[in-house]
């Protein structure tokens, strides 16, 4: 039960109006509450009831007010009254509607929801959104850049020497005139020293396209994410520290490693492996017997490409690293088949709803 | 690359395992892929215990023993060595193995007693004669251990990942330098018996000389770095020795005949691809390196007949191709049974036209492979030597005259001088100059300390990747390990670069669309397409998705289709992407963003009625596209930014910004069984990605930060008054748009209009022909107190005499 609503005996015709609009909003507001037909009569006779209901309060009240303000009163208690009848009605019918009180409390409880359909992001883009929310805690911000792209943003700039087999790894899609579909992610460094002052920390995601066929392990179009720190002083121990750090982060305490190789873009270059989750570096099938699964590739970015973005190689270094987010997301989900990302098929995408 | 362990060990002397050597090789070298052994014949045979042993009843020799090889339960097998022992562990094979004599283990009684399986003798296992007894093995190793696991049983390849920088490791000789700097000893090329043959100094020449009575010629410069040629008279050819068969088995080469065999084994020992003639094949007594005449032809070793083009090399004799340079000899002058006299090519061959050859004939060979990546000029003279003497000793003969040396020279290395310093800002550790020069001679560096900051470097001759103080930096922390360096997280600045506002723009409508319960897709932006109005791709891998889309839901309809094929029709699928368009240089790229509806609104419930009529109103529509399209134009371009125009056909709604066309809502045909609900799509472009040129190479064109505005509408008093509501239902003209009908409500309700919503619309019945009925519920409220009935009274006699005058909407009567 609510409180009363405090009525003078001889109010002002302000005080009338004021209490009688609390009344009938208190009213509605009550009646509309009513889960079943029992609550709801229990409120008819609070607010409606013909002897104690709070509105017979008002209609007597009614009489004792000054004679001049009785005409508008009482048009204002008809209101109300015709408003709180209305609102009880309405409920009367929906709670008849209801038929009893099953919508409130379902006899059969192990009967299921109704659900709406639920959205999902793309599996890479989960891992990329986790990668990405790692080197955020670093530092680090989103860089991105265009697909297509011109030769030298896509290799002039980064090193690559012409006609030469460093380029058999980038079979390239070309595009009737100019440009072609950018092998990697990397051209978007070059714009990025090229548009601002070190220091300079950002990750970059994005398409990538290679002349590759589409079998259950290739796709001609991928998602790269490579991350760039430029600034003065930085060396290979922020490279092996940084990635060290994510690495941990994103695959857990495994044992990692930095091994030698070649990218025409760094120098020194390092792959990073990180111990075989399946075998636990004992080796096995998936790590090809040798206890370690690579992960990304790395390294000190060379010279010759901070020249080409028109940054001093002597006074700034830096690292740079790239991987697959499309890699780890079939490693991480067990997908057997790499075509399954591309198929679209909404019973694997809803999988990923659950 | 393959190599085999024991010939690496045979240059270089060592004493680590195959497995040891594969990660020594993979942390300072280049990754080894694989380790393969080459008896993979011992693989079913595993390690055993014998615990129990027994005379046979019936045999004076026979022992019948209980074997625990691993399975859980003892195996009762019979055994004929006077050896075995229980409590001894032995190699085992059980039934079902097939053992390298090709005799096959199956389960058998002798002399009245089972026998699963067989205690293995050296010579069972081919490891050796030995077979007076079963090999004992001193390992410990549980029973049930892979025998391969415990014993390093005959020779392993390993496959090297060997990157296109180091051609030098191409060869055993390379591999062994790395190894023997890691291990610190001696690399020594192995002897091999009767390879002692003198051969008389090659005379060097320009262009032209002569050798065993051949004219040998470079006609032109560029085409060859080096040409050196010897002649060999009096060979047999025949087959190779034993040895030399094995050598070339375990990097996977197959015998041929002992020359041939000869040169193989060099360009696999030292990384120089040779070349035998057959001497009397060759016509006119000359041999000629020049550019291929347009059209002209051999026949290659492969026995494919190849047209060669004029940027291509040829060995020729006087009149024909006899070898496309460094790549393939030609099929007439091969070495056979019948050859007694050869001339012994070894060259190294220009880079650059070796790849273009190698890839306009589509022709890879292990030579190729390495002239591509470069061969080392100067180690020619010692590979001639070595070549020679080897086919000598294998298949006879001698040489005839001094062999010809074809050589203008190059230009000696410059030192390079490496800073210290510099070594320790871009490795963040202090590496001692003595320790850098001590590396760096390791591998055959020329270093030199001349101070404390300076080492100055002369690079060997066959390390063509090095060519700056970077490469230098690059060894020393290889050299060192890059396990040595820390890898604490040191200070770091802040960085420059802001967010990319067209990546948050992205990731807003991506959230608000899953929200909205619609699913992210990822597909290829591949399309069927069409020759104007589309991106081409040069080289496209089908030709039937040879264009780059120009929208995204071409993508997502052949997406639909495909899900279709497989019974799935209740779709909500969206796409956020590049979408291209032809331009002058560079295509015009937008990011867009489209999604695609079909189907049911929710899953089925089980309160759902069971009536056509309502699964029509649980199936997506227009409407459901609308409030879509809604959705990702408010995250886009702000609330109200972006106006809904009347598209034509199957467009329905055409998105401006202004008067520009930023996207579409449309109804989608598909190819659709029948069964299929209608599916609708929006597309809508959230920015041109530029892809113009930030500077010219070699420059910058820095700029401050530009970040993404932040929207804010500001905040609204939550109202404390009672609302009032009033219902229109009118009768509309059909020529005249509820969008018309509600701007002109909204024109004269006042300021106190909260909310207008249209809650019906029917026509036909009591509804004159012409017009139909629309009702709208507007909402009005005062700030500060309840509205009478008269104001608003008052507010309905104005909006429908307005409508009425204007628009000639009238209310409809009850
Ligand atoms: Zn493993």
């Amino acid at each position: 039960m609510t409180t009363s609503v405090m009525l003078p005996d001889n109010p002002t015709l302000d005080e009338y109006k004021k209490r009688l609009a609390e009344l009938s909003e208190r009213g509605v507001t009550e009646f509309a509450r009513a889960a079943n037909a029992d609550e709801l009569e229990a409120a008819r006779i609070e607010f409606l009831g013909d002897q104690r209901g709070k509105l017979r309060e008002f209609q007597i009240v009614l009489g004792k007010l000054p004679k001049e303000a009785r005409p508008e009163a009482g048009r204002l208690f008809n209101a109300a009254k015709a408003r709180l009848t209305d609102a009880l009605e309405l409920r009367r019918q929906e709670i008849a509607k209801l038929g009893d009180d099953s919508t409130t409390r379902p006899a059969d409880l192990t009967m299921p929801a109704r659900r709406s359909w639920r959205g999902a992001k793309h599996p890479v883009t989960l891992v990329i959104e986790e990668i990405e929310g790692i080197f955020r805690e670093l530092g680090f911000t989103i860089a991105i850049g265009p697909e297509a792209e011109t030769e030298w943003y896509n290799f002039g700039a980064l090193n690559f020497p012409p006609n030469h087999p460093a380029m058999d790894l980038h079979d390239t899609l070309y595009l009737s005139g100019e440009g072609l579909l950018r092998t990697h992610t990397s051209p978007v460094q070059i714009r990025t020293l090229q548009r601002y002052a070190p220091p300079i920390r950002v990750l970059i995601p994005g398409r990538v396209y290679r002349r590759d066929f589409f079998d259950p392990s290739h796709a001609p179009a991928f998602e790269q994410i490579e991350g760039l720190c430029i600034d003065e002083g930085i060396s290979f121990v922020d490279l092996k520290a940084t990635l060290t750090r994510f690495a941990n982060r994103f695959f857990g305490q495994r044992p990692t490693r930095f091994r030698p190789s070649f990218f025409p873009f760094t120098e020194p270059s390092a792959e990073m492996d990180v111990q075989c989750g399946v075998c636990g570096g004992q080796g096995c099938g998936v790590c090809k017997q040798t206890g370690w699964v690579e992960i990304l590739g790395s390294g000190m970015v060379h010279p010759a490409v901070l020249e080409a973005a028109g940054v001093d190689s002597e006074r700034y270094s830096g690292w740079a690293f790239g991987m697959g987010p499309g890699r780890i997301a079939i490693s991480r989900y067990g997908i057997p088949d790499i075509r399954i990302l591309y198929d679209s098929d909404v019973r694997f995408l809803e999988q990923i709803s659950e | 690359m393959n190599v085999s362990y024991e010939w690496l060990r045979a240059l270089v002397p060592f004493r680590e395992t195959p497995a040891k050597l594969r990660d020594l090789i993979t942390s300072r070298v280049a990754t080894v892929d694989e380790l393969v052994p080459l008896r993979q014949d011992l693989a079913p045979i595993v390690v055993a215990r014998v615990v129990e042993a027994g005379r046979h009843p019936d045999s004076d020799h026979l022992w019948v023993t209980k074997v625990d090889a691993g399975t859980g339960e003892l195996l009762d097998v019979v055994c004929g060595a006077p050896n075995v022992e229980a409590g001894k562990l032995y190699p085992f094979a059980p039934t079902g193995t097939t053992m390298p004599n090709g005799l096959k283990i199956e389960r058998r009684r002798i002399r009245g007693q089972t026998s699963n399986g067989m205690l293995c003798s050296p010579r069972e296992l081919g490891l050796g004669e030995d077979h007076e007894g079963i090999l004992e093995l001193s390992v410990d190793a549980a029973p049930g251990t892979p025998f391969l696991k415990v014993m390093p049983a005959g020779d392993t390849k390993l496959v090297i990942d060997v990157s296109p920088n180091r051609p030098d490791l191409l060869s055993h000789l390379g591999v062994a330098r790395e190894i023997a700097a890691a291990v610190d000893s001696p690399v020594t090329l192995p002897r091999i018996d009767g390879a002692d043959a003198a051969i008389p100094t090659a005379s060097r020449v320009r262009a032209e000389g002569r050798t065993g009575g051949v004219d040998v010629r470079v006609q032109e410069e560029g085409l060859v770095r080096r040409y050196m040629a010897a002649v060999i008279r009096g060979i047999r050819v025949g087959p190779s020795p034993e040895w030399l068969v094995r050598r070339l088995e375990a990097v996977g080469s197959r015998s041929i005949n002992n020359v041939v065999d000869a040169t193989n084994y060099v360009l696999h020992e030292l990384g120089q691809p040779t070349h035998a003639f057959d001497l009397q094949r060759l016509g006119g007594g000359a041999i000629v390196v020049r550019r291929a005449r347009a059209g002209e032809r051999i026949v290659t070793l492969d026995g494919i007949e190849r047209t060669l083009a004029d940027t291509m090399t040829v060995i020729a004799d006087a009149q024909r191709p006899q070898a496309v340079a460094g790549i393939m000899g030609g099929r007439d002058s091969e070495v056979s049974e019948s050859t007694t006299e050869i001339l012994l090519e070894v060259a190294s061959f220009d880079p650059a036209r070796t790849r273009a050859t190698r890839r306009s004939l589509g022709l890879s060979t292990d030579a190729s492979y390495r002239f591509e990546r470069g061969v080392d000029p100067l180690l020619a003279p010692a590979a001639l030597e070595r070549t020679v003497r080897l086919i000598v000793a294998v298949a006879g003969g001698r040489v005839d005259d001094a062999p010809v040396d074809v050589y203008a020279g190059d230009s000696l290395p410059m030192p390079l001088p490496l800073r210290v310093s510099r070594v320790r800002t871009i490795l963040g550790d202090v590496v001692p100059a003595d320790e850098v020069a001590s590396l760096l001679r390791g591998v055959g560096f020329d270093a030199r300390v001349e101070s404390n900051d300076v080492v100055r470097v002369m690079t060997p001759s066959w390390r063509i990747d090095v060519q700056r103080e970077i490469d230098l930096i690059e060894e020393v922390a290889r050299l060192r390990g890059y396990d040595s360096f820390p890898d604490e997280i040191r200070p770091f600045r802040a960085g420059n670069v802001p967010d990319d506002p067209q990546w948050l723009l992205a990731r807003r409508v991506r959230d608000a669309l899953v929200g909205a319960g619609l699913l992210e897709t990822r597909p290829m932006p591949f399309v069927r397409g069409a020759d104007t109005g589309y991106v081409r791709v040069a080289n496209p891998l089908a030709e039937n998705e040879a264009f780059l889309r120009r929208d995204i839901l071409d993508t997502l309809s052949r997406r639909a289709e495909y899900n279709l094929a497989r019974m799935q029709g209740d779709l909500r699928l969206f796409e956020i992407g590049a979408t291209f368009l032809p331009d002058e240089s560079l295509p015009h790229e937008e990011l867009h963003v489209g999604a695609l509806i079909m189907g049911r609104r929710r899953p089925p419930h089980f309160t759902d009625p069971k009536s056509d009529e309502f699964d029509r109103a649980m199936t997506f529509d227009a409407w459901d596209a609308k409030a879509l399209a809604e959705l990702v134009c408010d995250q886009a371009y702000g609330p109200g930014a972006v106006s809904f125009v009347a598209g034509s056909s199957d467009e329905l709604w055409e998105l401006r910004v202004g008067e520009r066309r930023v996207g579409i809502v449309r109804a989608l045909s598909l190819d659709a069984p029948v069964w299929a609900k209608p599916a609708f799509g929006v597309e809508l472009s959230l920015g041109i990605v530029d892809s113009t040129n930030v500077a010219p190479a070699g420059q910058h064109a820095y700029r401050g930060a530009e970040y993404a505005p932040v929207r804010v509408k500001p905040f609204r008093a939550i109202p404390s008054q009672p609302a009032s509501t009033m219902d229109l239902a009118l009768l509309v003209p059909q020529s005249v748009d509820a969008g018309t009908v509600e701007r002109a409500i909204r024109d004269v309700a006042g300021d106190l209009l909260e909310s207008i919503l249209l809650f019906d619309e029917h026509s036909g019945g009591k509804i004159e022909t012409g017009s139909r009925s629309l009702a709208w519920r507007l909402t009005f409220r005062h700030p500060e107190r309840t509205l009478s009935a008269k104001e608003m009274e008052g507010r309905r006699t104005n909006v429908l005499r307005h409508l009425e005058k204007t628009l000639n909407v009238r209310p409809r009567s009850t």
